[in-house]
């Protein structure tokens, strides 16, 4: 087939997903990152020339030395992510089983989704009434005769509320991956000699990495690029990258440096992915793409 | 052996040397009440090829699974090589399985697939690498080390899943229907392959299937399954030859069941007249009579006195190799080949619709079923 003909084979099926694609992702990107080596003028509009100010500010490279702010910033949301990813995993990994194994699987699952029945704002609202000082945590602790703990503000309760609202994302792919599980490969490698241990290492966990995969990308990406829990939960002093890039487009006005924090952001999860692509292996890759 | 010296198998046995698997009142119950097992008793000797063969749901692949460790008998003992089974892992078994759908790894490649058991035993690489190549060699798949199963034809997987079990040289190999995904030709191939392979490494294989020719073709000894219990278990000339079931005989091939009376020692009163047997009887006794239908003897005009019933030729189908005739025997049903060997002898000759013909069904081919 030449490939003209291919390309109209393709076309209806990749064409109206790739329209969407190139219009409302791949130009809106091309956009900021065009944005991103602009300036801001007085009356906050954007102007020219080119300029390279917006990184070198973020990088907070300057003649008396580096300026780290924001690249700490960076730092902690990309520790944020990582952690809560993590945690996700440990969580959700042994969870997708006992879902996938057990006889009320559908009703597990409606409980795993029955969060996004409700607005995401009211929900981390709702960790704010749990952890604020005579909140519903403190009144349970005081009534066994605990000490009250203040978690709100706090990293911990951004912790806690990043965890709680992407671990979903981590169990129902790894649970489309279980659920599919062939467990006749665990009784071939018990034969061939496997143990417990072993046995699901090398004949269960690869089948689950598609999934895993998958799970925490779902995670990571978003977990790193937050700002609204950090903003509800920490209370406006747990700054974190998105919260950087949402006052800069939005109260201080200047996109342009707005622009160069995304796409800062945007090369340090790609890099990160990359990295973890890598170690986790071809094979979940080859089998998600 | 009286059945050995009466119909002498095509290919030579191997009596098997000594008990290598032993089974005893082993039970297996499950909560939905199928392929249950009720007491089973087995005895398999080293280097033997048997098989179990019955139809689905009779507990032949619970037997399996028992032998290999997957599922635990509710009360009897397993010994395998002089060893009580019990507690013992699939992991320590000292044998291997031929899974139904091959359970090859698939994030594997061939090579990793076969060296998985010796990996497991923590084997240097140099030897591990020898023991797979040997292995491929066996199965004839060398070239395939790169390959991933889902990149290989239904016949190379079986060879894999084959090579993946011999390379850890067990004891005892457990084959559960490894050819049942297979087409007709390829089938054919593989067992004689798998019969060849078994000869010549002198192993046992404890052989599950369906397929009741496959069972003849390749086994030394079969045990009929019915309902979690064995039901006739000896040579397959012995099974084919001397059904103790109607069960069997159905099961085994076609066969021909005629219900029957004893009127004197030798001399049963059925349906279509008094027939003599080859068995003594005693009066009265109420027996079915089984016969082969290439057993049944089609002639147009009667030789002998005894033995003979006129019939009616109701259909006739062709198979090529033989027809296969439908004869009406006074509203009897009886099915009757012939090889189309295109000789008009008597004997031989082929017969014609609506023909009536004289069916001969000699003492020594009816075998009394007490039932």
């Amino acid at each position: 087939m030449n490939k003209l003909s291919r390309l109209k084979g393709i076309l209806p099926t990749i064409g109206p997903g790739a329209l969407w694609l190139v219009i409302f992702t791949l130009v809106p990107t091309l956009l900021i990152f065009y944005t991103s080596f602009l300036q801001r003028d007085p009356h906050g509009w954007l102007s020219g020339p080119f300029t390279l100010e917006n990184y070198r500010r973020f990088f907070g490279i300057s003649e008396s030395g580096i300026d780290a702010l924001y690249l700490k910033i960076l730092g902690r949301s990309i520790l944020l992510g990582v952690v809560a990813t993590m945690v996700s995993v440990v969580i959700g990994y042994p969870f997708a089983f006992f879902v996938a194994r057990s006889q009320h699987k559908n009703l597990l699952l409606l409980l795993v989704v029955l969060p996004f029945w409700t607005n995401f704002l009211i929900r981390v609202y709702a960790w704010i009434v749990i952890f604020q000082r005579k909140g519903v945590l403190n009144a349970i602790l005081h009534s066994l005769g605990f000490e009250p703990v203040f978690l709100y503000p706090s990293w911990t309760a951004v912790y806690i509320g990043t965890i709680y609202t992407y671990l979903p994302f981590l169990i129902l792919p790894l649970y489309a991956s279980v659920e599919k599980i062939d467990w006749t490969l665990l009784e071939a490698a018990y034969d061939l000699g496997a143990g417990k241990l072993r046995g699901f290492w090398h004949a269960i966990f690869p089948q689950t990495l598609p999934g895993l995969v998958a799970g925490i990308m779902l995670v990571f990406i978003p977990a790193v690029g937050t700002f609204v829990i950090s903003d509800l939960l920490g209370a406006g002093k747990t700054i974190l990258v998105g919260n950087v890039i949402q006052q800069q487009f939005g109260s201080s006005r200047d996109w342009a440096f707005g622009s160069a924090a995304a796409f800062v952001l945007m090369a340090a999860v790609m890099a990160g992915l990359w990295i973890y692509a890598r170690r986790a292996g071809e094979i979940g890759m080859e089998e998600l793409v | 052996m009286e059945q050995r010296r009466l119909f002498k198998g095509k290919r030579t046995r191997t009596p098997g040397g000594d008990i290598i698997v032993r089974l005893e009142g082993v039970r297996k119950r499950f909560d939905n009440d199928t392929s249950a097992l009720n007491g089973v008793n087995l005895e398999v000797r080293s280097g033997e090829f048997f098989s179990l063969l019955g139809p689905s749901g009779c507990g032949k692949t619970t037997l399996l699974r028992i032998l290999a460790g997957f599922e635990k008998p509710d009360a009897g003992r397993v010994e395998i090589a002089g060893l009580d089974m019990n507690g013992v892992p699939p992991y320590r078994r000292p044998l291997n399985m031929v899974f139904q759908n091959y359970a090859l790894f698939p994030h594997l490649n061939v090579f990793d697939n076969i060296a998985f058991g010796l990996r497991m035993k923590r084997l240097p690489d140099i030897e591990v690498r020898s023991r797979v190549d040997w292995a491929m060699e066996l199965v004839d798949i060398l070239g395939l080390e790169k390959r991933k199963p889902q990149e290989l034809s239904g016949g190379q997987r079986q060879r894999v899943a084959l090579a993946r079990a011999l390379v850890n040289e067990p004891e005892v190999l457990l084959l559960d229907e490894p050819l049942g995904a297979l087409d007709y030709k390829l089938r054919k191939q593989l067992q004689v392959e798998l019969m060849n392979l078994q000869e010549d490494l002198g192993l046992t294989f404890i052989y599950v299937t369906h397929d009741q020719e496959e069972a003849l073709v390749m086994s030394d000894r079969i045990a009929v399954m019915r309902d979690g219990s064995i039901e006739q278990l000896g040579l397959p000339e012995e099974l084919y030859e001397r059904p103790s079931s109607r069960f069997v005989a159905q099961f085994l091939g076609t066969s021909n069941l005629i219900p029957a009376q004893a009127v004197g020692e030798k001399e049963v009163d059925t349906a279509f007249g008094r027939l003599r047997i080859s068995k003594k009887l005693k009066k009265g006794d109420r027996v079915t009579l089984s016969i082969r239908p290439e057993k049944v003897r089609l002639s147009r005009t009667a030789s002998l006195q005894y033995n003979l019933v006129d019939a009616r030729v109701d259909d006739i189908i062709y198979t090529g190799a033989e027809n296969q005739y439908l004869l009406d025997i006074n509203g009897f049903e009886l099915v009757a080949y012939t090889l189309n060997s295109d000789i008009q002898e008597p004997g031989f000759e082929e017969f014609d619709y609506d023909e009536k013909i004289v069916v001969h069904l000699p003492e020594e081919n009816l075998v009394v079923i007490h039932e």
